[in-house]
């Protein structure tokens, strides 16, 4: 038996629960120069704990940038595909940043929390990116704003399932029914003063939460002996696209657009300027040669990252994302095809190593939970 | 862990001789610990002809994909259909019901250049 593909290169970052994933017997990998976990018990449980209950995840290898200054909203709002001047404190909003060509440079979460106040968690492996990004446009603009990296000194856990509401509000002083998707608040949590966004990568219901380094191994203590089952990365993946949620670096890239990608309703067309729109606009009048599509397979399969699709025997995409959905019991997958914008229900065969398997367009997402 | 009444190659695969002229073929545990979740098997079918080492068919768990090789030459002359339809079968039973093909060794002294559990568990060892 020999794996075909594999990776382990040191030195590695370790997140505030790192200690707490090797005591609880995590298997760890390295993910973006991090040593993250990818399973404790196992994938396929720890994905339907979050489907059917409730699971944490130490996602604190994403980046948390303070973002301050008089100019923060206008340089946010000029940096950013959704303009955040006219957005409210204490809301969050899923955003992309993308270069002067519209290509993703990022997908983050931006949190307001005053005036003049913001916090971006960009993904792990983009974060000093984004950094040299936001410096170099503050720089060229010559604007008042400041950037804390505030990455190390702060954990990120993310709790997510339709218990977790249940869960977290014993320990909340906030009125979390009254607390809806996207709102965030500067709360404490187990008694710790945290950022709670109603935000996740899962497609349940759900919290993030920054919290200071040195208490997050007590608060994720305390949030598994409450009845949150310890995810790791591996479940994390698998929920992300049976949610149909995109994955920087597989899924998107600097080389595509949000119209490529089908992110273009996070992009804000109407207001103001920002890097990138005018490339967007250009595309969006030429029309797109190759657009992100989710398909399903007909057969028994897993996709993969990589693998062919065709369109009868051309070539016409690859695979982006795949993986084996528990949920539905069947392979999913994501990539990029160029045939006009196929509809749900178009057939593809996916080449996977050689054996040409049927798969069909399905709706994006795969899954959504019940409401 | 991984019992003594059989051999084992390299590539984290058993054999067994069932005394009938025929071996049983699986993953170790081992194996299949580290794969995790083993959620399809791609197995040959009845009849086909294998050489030692050679690629005889793929355990795909949730995050990866592996080749199987087999450890002696010979005919494969049974499939296991219920790790075909429940491959957690693998997961939860490598040494047992979770076995993957019967052959008929071509070249049963080959069996003796397999590792007993001993030294597997000793190379295991290595590889930590």
């Amino acid at each position: 038996m020999t794996q075909q593909s594999a990776s382990l290169t040191p030195p590695l970052r370790r997140t505030p629960l790192f200690e707490r994933h090797v005591a609880a017997g995590a298997r760890m990998v390295e993910f973006a120069g991090w040593e993250m976990p990818i399973q404790y018990e196992g994938i396929l449980a720890e994905a339907r704990a979050v489907r059917s209950s409730a699971g944490i995840f130490d996602v604190s290898h994403m980046g948390r940038f303070e973002i301050t200054g008089a100019d923060a909203a206008a340089f946010l709002s000029r940096v950013l595909t959704r303009e955040v001047a006219g957005m409210r404190n204490q809301r969050a909003r899923y955003t992309l940043i993308c270069n002067q060509a519209g290509g993703i440079i990022d997908d983050t979460i931006v949190y307001r929390r005053g005036v003049e106040q913001f916090l971006l968690v960009p993904n792990a492996a983009n974060a000093s990116e984004v950094l040299g990004w936001l410096v170099r446009w503050r720089e060229e603009w010559g604007q008042d704003v400041e950037f804390n990296v505030v990455t190390r000194e702060t954990a990120l856990i993310a709790l997510q399932g339709p218990n977790a509401e249940a869960i977290l509000q014993p320990n909340c002083a906030v009125d979390l029914s009254n607390f809806p998707a996207f709102r965030s608040v500067e709360a404490p949590v187990f008694g710790v003063q945290a950022v709670v966004g109603r935000t996740g990568y899962t497609g349940e219901d759900g919290f993030e939460m920054v919290l200071p380094a040195e208490a997050a191994p007590d608060v994720w203590n305390r949030l598994a002996d409450a009845g949150a089952t310890p995810c790791g990365l591996g479940a994390r993946d698998v929920l992300r696209l049976e949610a149909g949620l995109l994955l920087h670096g597989s899924d998107m890239d600097a080389t595509v657009t949000p119209l490529e990608a089908g992110l273009d309703r996070f992009v804000s067309w109407d207001t103001g300027e920002f890097i990138g729109l005018a490339a967007m606009q250009q595309m969006q009048g030429a029309g797109l040669s190759r657009v992100l599509v989710g398909f399903h397979l007909l057969e028994r399969g897993i996709p993969r990252h990589g693998n062919d699709i065709l369109d009868g025997e051309t070539v016409v995409g690859s695979v982006t994302s795949g993986t084996h959905s528990p949920t539905l019991d069947m392979g999913i997958g994501l990539g990029y095809v160029a045939m006009g914008a196929p509809e749900p229900g178009t057939r593809l065969k996916i080449d996977i190593r050689g054996r040409r398997v049927e798969a069909e367009v399905a709706s994006i997402p795969f899954y959504s939970r019940r409401r | 862990m991984h019992p003594e009444d059989r051999r084992y190659s390299r590539e984290h695969e058993w054999a067994r001789d069932e005394g009938d002229g025929t071996v049983l073929v699986g993953i170790t545990d081992y194996a299949q610990e580290h794969l995790g979740d083993i959620v399809f098997l791609e197995l040959p079918p009845v009849g086909t002809q294998l050489d030692r080492n050679q690629k005889f068919g793929e355990v795909e768990s949730v995050k990866s994909v592996s080749d199987i090789f087999s450890p002696v030459s010979g005919e494969v002359v049974a499939v296991n259909d219920v790790v075909v339809d429940s491959p957690e079968m693998v997961n939860e039973d490598p040494h047992g019901s979770g076995w993957l093909v019967r052959l008929r060794p071509s070249q049963p002294s080959e069996m003796d250049e397999l590792m007993s559990a001993a030294d597997y568990e000793s190379m295991l060892e290595s590889l930590e």
